[in-house]
């Protein structure tokens, strides 16, 4: 459904986007992770037909954004980092007017705008304006615009970034909806949970190019251990402490608030820890996440 | 990781999306899109008026109310009494002062909207409420959203020039059948100045209280000196330029023609029709440009 080939985007001499390509099939849900300044939303932007590009190839659908602007975006839902609903209208309104926009008539927008109101969970707040919504409804309303065309693919600029975690769950069940119905995702993120949940396949990104590439699970395996044992042995001592645990498990990260070891069993690392006389102040074993996959390849965290 | 929530009920999810159908597939929107997306966004544009409904029709019979009401009983019986009137018809005889600046209220309430209109809602479109980003990822394109807007102004300006126009009637201060054209000609005033100020507006990145800059130094100006309370020609000759460029003076004259025959060769009509006319036409160019290239970034 879409095809980037060194997509690259110029602001200037610095280049947001610099020379990324990937594919995106049909009913696959794909995520772009990487923090902020990665060059998530310019790449968003080209796919959804609104920004050129500075050069490099792409094909949304198999047509050229550049020529077919138009055509491109009628096959699209787009919903932004920023949402931009039109306060001088109502909730429903927002909803019919954005219809207008792909030519469709009155008559299919009015019952289309009730049906999507009930699936974002909106129905009592029809007649509400703009204003009166919290974030997350204004986050729901957003999405519902994105579907009045009932596009076949959908682009997701950070859906649930700023929104409490009650919130966030709501809108997760949603996109999962969407997935499970075949429509294709395409969101950016900078949550690694989100990413986990939602996404199919990711490319992780940093400064506009592209780290690594494969579905959540691959890129652990393979770029991390099963698990990961945290250690805090408060913020002065934790790189002194760091070179007595030369040896142990795979790999060792030493953040200033804590030491990371990369282990496949936590537990045997941890006991090794406590056998050359060690007391950390805190101590925690989980499993791989891709904040340690990001971690490696960037060697920095995501959300700074 | 677990996973916090779970489908709840696949088969539900499953029937909620096995929703309406649109009437058109992609290509057939794009299509409607590529044709009518200018009048799509105006649809948009007079919807969204009505939610300020009230303040459009305040203005709209407000304005000429409290002008005709306060010049009629106030400064026009004044003026009559004391001066054998500056302004004549063709034949020399003096014309009621309020006849003389009829056209003058009128093309200064156009002026007037087409600021409002194109100066913080514009700004708002693309910085404040961004409402110019969601229909620019719709099939339309920036060029469409700029002429939905430039057909949603002259729609408020032929609404606010044309009730001018039903008060000026009873009032006495059009002479002349062909007074009602003054509702078109004022109406191309205010895109003549509205538009360039849009243009100006889409290129503001940030507010630093430039509109009450244009408000002081060029709205306010252009009253005084553009022959709206008297003549241009009674100013001395070294700021009547001012008048010259104004579009507010050529507005004016164009309706002081029309409303009560003023006497001009027909050069000079042709060259205030021409010069508001250009005026609207580089505003609304320069604003294509400016919203295509900020829209696309
Ligand atoms: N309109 C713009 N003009 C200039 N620079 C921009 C513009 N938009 C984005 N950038 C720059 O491009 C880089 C990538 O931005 P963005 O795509 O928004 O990243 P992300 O969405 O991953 O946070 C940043 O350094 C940002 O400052
Ligand atoms: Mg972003």
């Amino acid at each position: 459904m879409i095809s980037a080939r060194n997509l690259t985007k110029k602001f200037g001499d610095v280049a947001a986007v610099d020379g990324i390509s990937f594919e995106v099939r049909a009913g696959e849900s794909f995520g772009l992770l990487g923090p902020n300044g990665a060059g998530k939303s310019t790449t968003m932007r080209m796919i959804g037909g609104v920004s050129r590009r500075s050069s490099g190839e792409l094909a949304i659908m198999g047509l050229d954004p550049d020529r077919y602007g138009p055509e491109v975006r009628a096959h699209l839902g787009v919903v932004p980092q920023q949402d931009n609903l039109d306060e001088e209208l109502r909730v429903r309104d927002n909803l019919i007017v954005y219809g207008r926009y792909f030519g469709l008539p009155h008559s299919y927008l009015r019952p289309k705008a009730d049906e999507l109101l009930e699936f974002a969970q909106l129905t009592d707040k029809a007649k509400s304006k703009i204003d009166a919504l919290s974030g997350g409804m204004k986050r729901r309303l957003t999405i519902a615009r994105s579907l009045i065309n009932e596009p076949r693919m959908l682009l997701l600029d950070e859906p649930t970034t700023g929104l409490d975690p009650q919130a966030r769950h709501i809108l997760w069940d949603r996109l999962f909806r969407l997935k499970e119905s075949g429509v294709t995702l395409i969101l950016t993120t900078h949550y690694m949970d989100e990413a986990e949940q939602l996404c199919d396949r990711l490319i992780v990104v940093d400064k506009g190019r592209i780290m690594a590439e494969g579905s959540p699970a691959a890129l652990i395996r393979e770029h991390s251990t099963r698990e990961v044992l945290e250690l805090r042995f408060g913020s002065e001592r934790n790189a002194s402490v760091a070179a007595e645990l030369a040896g142990i498990g795979e790999r060792q990260e030493t953040l200033p608030d804590r030491v990371l070891i990369y282990a496949d069993d936590g537990e045997a690392a941890l006991e090794q820890v406590s056998a050359r006389g060690l007391r950390p102040l805190t101590t925690l074993v989980r499993r791989s996440s891709l904040e340690d996959v990001f971690l490696r390849l960037t060697g920095r965290s995501l959300i700074d | 990781m677990t996973r916090t929530w779970q489908p709840a009920d696949a088969a539900a999810a499953g029937r909620q999306r096995a929703g309406l159908r649109p009437p058109l597939d992609p290509l057939q929107s794009a299509a409607r899109a590529r044709r009518f997306g200018s009048l799509y966004y105006l649809e948009h544009w007079l919807r969204a008026m009505r939610g300020y409904g009230w303040t459009v029709a305040l203005t709209a019979v407000g304005t000429p109310l409290v002008y005709l009401f306060g010049l009629g009983v106030g400064l026009a019986a004044l003026v009559d009494a004391n001066t054998s009137a500056a302004a004549s018809l063709g034949s020399g005889r003096p014309v009621p002062y309020l006849v003389f600046v009829a056209p003058a209220l009128l093309a200064t309430a156009a002026i007037m909207v087409a600021t409002d209109e194109n100066t913080y809602p514009v700004m708002s479109g693309f910085k404040w409420r961004r409402t110019y980003y969601g229909p620019n990822a719709s099939p339309l394109s920036s060029h469409q959203l700029v002429n939905g807007h430039c057909l949603g102004v002259l729609c408020r300006l032929l609404l606010t020039t044309g009730l001018y126009f039903l008060f000026l009637l009873p009032a006495g201060a059009v002479l002349e059948a062909s007074g009602w054209m003054m509702i078109l000609t004022s109406a191309l005033g205010g895109l003549a100045f509205g538009l360039p100020v849009m243009a100006y507006a889409a290129r503001i990145e940030e507010d630093k209280g430039q509109f009450a800059l244009v408000q002081r130094f060029i709205v306010m100006p252009l009253f005084l000196f553009s022959g709206t309370y008297f003549p241009l020609e009674a100013m001395p000759l070294v700021v009547r330029w001012i008048g010259w460029i104004s579009p507010l003076w050529h507005s004016t004259e164009l309706g002081r023609v029309l409303s009560y025959g003023q006497a001009e060769p027909a050069w000079l009509t042709a060259v205030h029709l021409g010069y508001l006319a250009l005026l609207a036409v580089a505003g609304w160019l320069a604003a294509r440009r400016i919203y295509a290239r900020r829209l696309g970034k």
